[in-house]
């Protein structure tokens, strides 16, 4: 099914993952590998289940079933704290994600106190150069702070930990477009830099194609296929349901 | 844009240090939304009235020594019911003892009890509440049929049990009134953060690997405070009112003492001669009691704005 | 003319001075499809809502030229604007979770819209409505009817707005980002829903959102609104020959399917566009 023959070198293994909400089945056996510095994306309308995945991996929900083995350990449904030193996780929604009443100095302080990193101050400063914000910005609140510079806030605090999986849920989806463009390339950039791996959720088959290699296809709780972003381009899908995505991409989102 | 300096040498320069639209540190942004609040509170002409009324209040009453020099015990059967005079600003009482310096040693006890009532129920209901609503399940559940159980006392019938199984006094009074004052405060603090338990920013929070216990204490109850904040100015008045009354019914200080409820009770039989004896307490009530509503409403258009 | 702005501005004031939303835009159209497009901020809502008299109150609005077919709105009476907003000119925003009534049925809003304009029976009314919901294709509209908002998806949500706002006939219809919060699949219907009500009805449409290339598609002509001033006018199907930098730039740096990139093309704003 996947081109991944090598499994053992797999970073992220889910297999027959299973989740429920009450009654309702939202997420129906989904089973997918991804590589180590490969990004994996996972592409599906509202209400396909793919947001759910991520929340189960990342150990916010934890009413799931099946098996899920990270960067080589079978995780449960509680994870510990050194699990949150290899996995992080970028949110949605930038005028959510940040606590209101902290500076960001202190939101981004918060993952260096609790897992006992040392030279804080330096590691902050690092941190808001490396994604580009200016230093002025460390002591201001997040409500000073405009979209795209809250987004980054997000993305400097998921990868001050050092992590090395960088799970991404629909990270540019509430942006202007031109600020999307750059925190598209700013994630480029510092996957490559840090050689990390994600895994990437959007309704969006432009910006998935744009920055994964492996492609999810859901809809109703199942993944229905998997393909490389190339063959999804071209044109070289399976499912009628990836076809009808990719046509109604190409016939509303291009500009010619 | 200037570099401010590090520590304000002038007023002036204080001003703009908490204005910064750049703080160099944290203290100096944290200091800066303080001033912005106080800022907002002070455009409020019926905030600002309250706030130094409450003020003027607490002021006069600790320094009541400083103001009078009559004691508030000192009786003078000669010289009782007097009006008010240049001796006696406010009059005297049904036992010739000054109406003024009574009135400013009651105020000691009125607000200690409010300030002792407040000091043990809002740290009470605000934990209350916030392990409830971020715990949610079984330990959500029993906190919060405690809390039931403590809000269908009726207030004064709780105190007037106290006082029939311990002895009549202040203390009763601030335990009666604790033990019924609290659950409103865990009620909003687990309103709060059952609202805020599902955001993302806190979802973030859980994401750094932090135990609960840190994540309620050190990101949900800063939260929850605000709201509090407001709803205990509030409930001043009504918890100064329940003193009084208290006092009246002859469950809370007792005579000599002058609590400002037991001055109106051992004085309402001369409401119609000698009327100023038994008004000004009330009067002092009142006063009080309304300061603490223009500050409270003033403090919630700043702190608690529907815009958050 | 349906529409006609000339040199409208509109400002807003705040703690900290004055600011300028809207900077001198103008604007006409007569019975075709207009999209205006911008970023948050660009003041592409703001305009739309200026016409119908709907800024909070500490915007202050004025202009050289504020008319709906040929009544001069600048300073209308709020008895005036009522002959007009809701009759004569519709409105959709963007989420009808916020501008359907919870509490409820849908058939007896859209029955009740109908009447304040129509009159009638209650029974017409409903009838009215019934036509209504089949008009903006709803598969079973009686059904749908006895149904509350909230049991809803939110594409139908947005079918039953369409449907409440058609009900008085009206010359226009003004809609503010109608699919920004819809899936692609339900994203494309809606759309075209309102393309063939215009196009049957002879009605006039203002389209406003952030998706260039989506709005260009489904207008005849499109206003590119940047810092509160259009910096271009184009007509539809004719983006690639955009002359202006910011639209230009607003192309290039979206990822597309069709021309990969490996890194995007980053918008720099020159600050000669707030002025040109």
């Amino acid at each position: 099914m996947n081109a991944l023959t090598e499994k053992s070198n797999a970073k992220i293994i889910l297999d027959n993952l299973r989740i429920s909400f009450g009654d309702t089945e939202v997420v129906k056996g989904v089973s997918f590998a991804v590589a180590p510095g490969e990004c994996f994306g996972i592409v599906g309308e509202s209400g396909s289940g793919k947001s759910t995945i991520l929340r189960a991996l990342v150990g916010l929900n934890q009413a799931w079933s099946g098996s899920m083995i990270i960067g080589g350990e079978a995780q449960l449904p509680v994870r510990q704290k050194r699990f949150y030193r290899r996995v992080q996780m970028v949110f949605q929604d930038p005028y959510g994600s940040l606590h209101p009443r902290q500076t960001i100095d202190r939101i981004l302080s918060e993952p260096l106190i609790v897992h006992g990193f040392l030279n804080i101050e330096k590691r902050i400063k690092d941190a808001l150069s490396e994604v580009g914000l200016p230093q002025a910005v460390r002591f201001r609140f997040p409500h000073q702070l405009s979209g795209g510079q809250r987004q980054r806030v997000a993305i400097a605090r998921a990868l001050i930990s050092e992590p090395e999986i960088l799970l991404l849920d629909e990270p540019t989806s509430a942006l202007d477009v031109s600020v999307q463009a750059e925190i598209l390339n700013l994630l480029t950039d510092l996957r490559e830099r840090r050689k990390l791996t994600y895994i990437l959720v959007s309704h969006n088959l432009a910006v998935v194609t744009h920055l994964c290699t492996r492609i999810g296809v859901m809809i109703g709780g199942e993944m229905v296929e998997l393909l490389s972003a190339d063959d999804l381009r071209s044109g070289h899908v399976v499912h009628p349901h990836t076809a009808e995505l990719r046509s109604l991409s190409l016939s509303l989102e291009e500009p010619d | 844009m200037t570099t401010l300096p590090a520590i304000p040498q002038t007023r002036a320069g204080t001003r703009a240090w908490l204005l910064a639209d750049t703080p160099h540190t944290r203290t100096q942004a944290v200091w800066g939304r303080r001033y912005r609040l106080w800022l907002g509170l002070r455009a409020n002409p019926l905030a600002v009235i309250g706030l130094f009324t409450v003020l003027l209040v607490l002021i006069i009453s600790i320094c009541a020594p400083l103001l009078t020099s009559y004691d508030p015990g000192t009786q003078d059967l000669a010289n009782r019911l007097a009006k008010p005079s240049a001796e006696h600003w406010l009059g005297t009482d049904e036992l010739g003892r000054d109406t003024f310096s009574r009135i400013l040693y009651g105020g000691r006890i009125t607000l200690g009890m409010v300030i002792t009532v407040v000091a043990i129920v809002a740290p009470l209901g605000l934990l209350i509440g916030c392990v409830a609503g971020y715990t949610g399940g079984l330990l959500d559940r029993i906190l919060m049929r405690i809390t039931d159980i403590f809000l269908a006392f009726p207030r004064l019938i709780l105190a007037l049990a106290f006082v029939a199984a311990l002895k009549p006094g202040i203390e009763s009074a601030i335990l009666a009134i604790a033990l019924t004052a609290w659950p409103p405060y865990a009620r909003l603090a687990r309103a709060e953060t059952m609202q805020v338990r599902g955001t993302d920013y806190i979802a973030a929070c859980r994401l750094t690997g932090a135990t609960s216990a840190r994540i309620i204490w050190r990101h949900i109850m800063p939260l929850c405070v605000p709201s509090l904040v407001v709803r205990i100015t509030l409930d001043m008045s009504s918890i100064i009112i329940t003193a009084a009354s208290l006092g009246f019914l002859g469950m809370g200080a007792q005579p000599p003492s002058p609590e400002w409820g037991a001055m109106i009770a051992t004085a309402r039989r001369f409401l119609f001669e000698e009327w100023w004896v038994p008004l000004i307490p009330a009067v002092a009530i009142f006063v009080t009691s309304l300061a603490f509503n223009f500050l409270g409403d003033g403090l919630r258009d700043v702190l608690d704005p529907k815009g958050r | 003319m349906l529409v006609d702005i000339k040199n409208l501005h509109i400002t807003f004031a705040t703690n900290s001075g004055n600011v300028d939303a809207v900077r001198g835009v103008s604007l006409s159209l007569d019975k075709e499809k207009f999209g205006i497009v911008g970023e948050s901020g660009s003041g592409k809502s703001l305009t739309a809502r200026c016409l119908m008299n709907l800024l909070p109150a500490s915007a202050q609005c004025r202009a050289d030229t504020l008319a709906f077919d040929g009544i001069d709105l600048r300073n209308a009476s709020e008895k005036k604007m009522r002959q007009i907003r809701g009759k004569r000119v519709g409105f959709i925003l963007q989420d009808p979770k916020y501008s359907l009534n919870p509490v409820m049925p849908i058939g007896k809003q859209v029955a009740e819209a109908w009447h304040t304009h129509k009159g009638g029976s209650k029974k017409q009314a409903m009838e009215a409505a019934i036509d209504l919901l089949d008009q903006v294709r709803i598969r079973d509209p009686h059904k749908v009817a006895q149904r509350y908002a909230h049991e809803v998806s939110g594409g139908m949500g947005q079918r039953v707005m369409i449907a409440m706002m058609l009900a008085p006939d009206p010359e226009l219809m003004i809609a503010d980002e109608p699919t920004s919060a819809l899936d692609a699949t339900v994203q494309a219907e809606i759309l075209r829903l309102l393309d063939d009500l215009v196009s049957s009805r002879g009605m006039g449409l203002i389209l406003i959102s952030h998706d260039l290339p989506l709005v260009s598609k489904f207008c005849d002509r499109v206003a590119v609104m940047y810092a509160g001033r259009i910096v271009e006018t184009l007509q539809a199907g004719d983006l690639l020959n955009a002359q202006h930098p910011y639209t230009r730039g607003l192309l290039e740096c979206l990822p597309s399917l069709k021309h990969p990139r490996a890194r995007l093309p980053v918008l720099v704003r020159d600050e000669a566009w707030k002025t040109s």
